[in-house]
């Protein structure tokens, strides 16, 4: 997994609450059996005009000219500005495969929901939460200035804007640990095997049931 | 000290360590797996050189792609049929010992084939690279989605890193009218607390309208926990988990029945456990719901009509509103009966069993479908499910009246297979999901029970089945 630290990046915004997965990445491209590639679908339905399908040729695709991160001056964007609830529903993790192949690293919300949180720090993504009021306040400054960037340092926890305002979020410390050091979370579980194995030794006795 | 919740009782028994910060290994009895989250954690494994670490935890089978034509041979989209030809062959190379390919009268939607087969216990903690796995969370176990990277991580260790959720208690009470179902009330609990209003909770559902559901009606309302925001919902074990999960094919037998049975007969929260949070329905008071909008919390009840966001005062709630209005070309104050639909769609991992086909077939009987709608669709959710509606003839009864009669899978749900919407059409469907784009671009979900949407196949529109 690609470590995470300090990422000093242009900040683009999408403002609506309760961003479903199935936005993110439409349904059509979960056919994909790989991992990467999801980058160009990303907000598929709203990013273009036609209909799109997997392992089409998006460059030649009419972009949808309302859509706001069509907009030149989000071109480049490493950090995601988004309401309430960002991630609800299925829990497909092309939406974070998509978002990060597309070049976002971080995305701030009010909140998220849990599982794809969850699956942001299983690819090098920091989803952070600050309050409405700062994110209300972040929302119009990244409107009113073209070519807004934000410095999110993951160590210090702090999100710091142009005029060095920093704001402090809460990260779990094993999460932060992990995303910092790029680690692959199986084989730290795998150092644990022998209390697995034990584990289980007592659970066949316990309750044979479960392991027919 | 205070008594345990039932998710207390869950977590406890599946620990295997915690770190100093509450983070935990938990150990997983159950990996239901399909073809579409699949394959990227397969791959993982082969990269590593890392083998699973208990196959016959494994019970996998293709659901979202596969196609509903009846008698189907192959599946015409080159790109869905890869992705089901991976999920054999992965098997296949794996040598999974419970795999239900396309063929297997067992394979159905991992949801519902996987309670059917008792292949999901009361007391176990089960997962899959699906939101819907809250649906397991009925027979009293701890179930929840995720992502593939954990569906890679469960088939290498059998284990999550997970932190404990908050405890919230849905306690309804009383009971409900006649033509109100289990989805009705869970529909009436997420319009109540939100689409996000479980969010970083685990759910129980409690109270006597809750008790007095069958399996199946518990089901469709785990199923949608997720809906709520809450990745896991659950019901505590009674007399109707147990006799539900007697004689199916993975349960145990005999002595072992018995131990089983009375551990499982623990599986409630105590009498003086504490939960985070308690919310309190009045099931009286629940009527038939429909979804107007795009998120499954925009729900009123049949009787009611289209909400008109200028009555909302939140700012971001209102441009929500309207941006649903827009996308489902609705006029707020439009009675719900008022909107005409162009399919039906009744299936789906909440509504696909037997019951839900049995209450639809009951309204149905010897009516005809409107001329107007474009398609009237029954997906099974198991080839078994099928099967036993065939044996009590529903079929006949559904093709009498106009519905075309399925092979079993995820089908308009998600329209990842054939059946979809077009633009702009409206569906009257007893899935889970009204996000925009669900069921086709452009088209137009809402949710309503089974027994709603077959009264609306017959009206043309939403109609009130309690006076239809």
């Amino acid at each position: 997994m690609k470590p995470f630290t300090r990422l000093d990046g242009l900040v683009a915004m999408v403002d609506r609450a309760n961003i479903d997965t199935d936005a993110i990445i439409p349904k059509q491209f979960l056919k994909s059996i790989k991992r990467s590639g999801f980058g160009p679908n990303l907000f598929d339905e709203w990013r273009y005009l036609d209909h799109g399908e997997p392992d089409q040729d998006c460059s030649g695709r009419p972009l949808n000219p309302d859509f706001i991160l069509n907009q030149p001056r989000y071109q480049g964007a490493s950090i995601l500005l988004a309401r309430e609830n960002f991630g609800c529903g299925s829990s497909r993790e092309h939406a974070v495969w998509a978002l990060e192949n597309f070049g976002i690293r971080c995305v701030i919300a009010p909140s998220f929901a849990d599982i794809f949180f969850n699956n942001c720090f299983k690819n090098g993504v920091l989803p952070l939460c600050l309050p409405v009021e700062t994110m209300d306040r972040l929302f119009a400054a990244v409107e009113g200035t073209p070519g807004y960037r934000l410095v999110v340092d993951l160590p210090a926890q702090t999100v710091t804007t142009p005029d060095g305002t920093a704001f402090a979020f809460e990260v779990d410390q094993s999460r932060k640990q992990c995303l910092i050091n790029g680690w692959d979370d199986i084989g730290l579980t795998l150092r644990h095997a022998e209390e697995i194995r034990s584990y289980e030794a007592q659970r066949r006795v316990a309750a044979p049931w479960l392991f027919a | 000290m205070a008594g345990k919740t039932l998710y207390d009782k869950l977590w406890d028994a599946h620990v295997v360590r915690t770190e100093a910060d509450g983070t935990a290994l938990l150990y997983i009895d159950r990996h239901l797996v399909h073809e579409v989250t699949s394959p990227q954690a397969f791959e993982g494994l082969r990269l590593t050189g890392r083998q699973p670490w208990r196959r016959n935890s494994i019970v996998a089978m293709p659901d979202h792609n596969t196609p509903t034509d009846p008698g189907f041979t192959r599946i015409d989209d080159p790109v869905s049929r890869t992705q089901v030809e991976t999920l054999d062959a992965n098997a296949r190379e794996l040598d999974l010992p419970s795999y239900f390919p396309i063929g297997d009268l067992r394979r159905g939607i991992v949801h519902v084939a996987g309670p059917e087969q008792g292949a999901t216990l009361p007391g176990m903690t089960v997962v899959c690279g699906d939101s819907h796995t809250a649906t397991h969370g009925a027979l009293g176990a701890l179930a929840f989605g995720v992502g593939t990277s954990e569906v890679e991580h469960v088939m290498a260790t059998q284990c999550l890193i997970q932190k404990k959720s908050k405890t919230l208690l849905i306690r309804v009470d009383g009971a409900v009218g006649p033509g109100v179902t289990a989805k009705d009330i869970i529909l009436a609990i997420i319009g109540h607390i939100g689409t996000a209003g479980g969010t970083g909770y685990a759910i129980e559902f409690g109270g006597s309208a809750i008790q007095a559901l069958s399996m199946e009606g518990r089901l469709t309302v785990c199923n949608m926990a997720i809906e709520a925001g809450a990745r896991a919902g659950m019901v505590a074990v009674d007399d109707t988990t147990i006799a539900y999960v007697k004689d199916r094919p993975f349960a145990p037998k005999d002595e072992l029945w018995e131990r089983a049975v009375a551990a499982w007969r623990e599986l409630h929260s105590d009498p003086d456990a504490v939960f985070d949070r308690v919310v309190t329905l009045d099931a009286a008071a629940i009527k038939p719901q429909v979804t107007w909008g795009t998120s499954p919390e925009m729900v009123v009840a049949v009787d009611q009509a289209v909400p008109d966001p200028a009555q909302e005062a939140d700012a971001t709630k209102r441009a929500g509103m309207e941006r649903a209005l827009q996308y489902m070309g609705l006029q707020p104050n439009t009675p719900m009966t008022a909107i005409m639909l162009d399919r039906v769609f009744i299936g789906s991992c909440t509504n696909g069993r037997i019951e839900d086909l049995r209450a639809a077939a009951a309204v149905i009987q010897g009516r005809k479908v409107a001329s107007s709608l474009k398609q009237a669709l029954v997906v099974p959710g198991s080839g078994l499910v099928k099967q036993q509606a065939e044996a009590e003839g529903l079929d006949q009864v559904f093709t009498a009246a106009g519905f075309e009669w399925r092979e079993p899978g995820c089908s308009m749900c998600l329209a990842m297979n054939a059946d979809r919407l077009l633009p702009g059409e409206h569906c009257a469907a007893t899935s889970n999901r009204n996000f925009e784009g669900r069921q086709g671009q452009g088209g137009r979900t809402h949710l309503v029970s089974p027994a709603m949407a077959a009264a609306a196949a017959l009206a043309g529109h939403f109609v009130d089945v309690r006076t239809f």
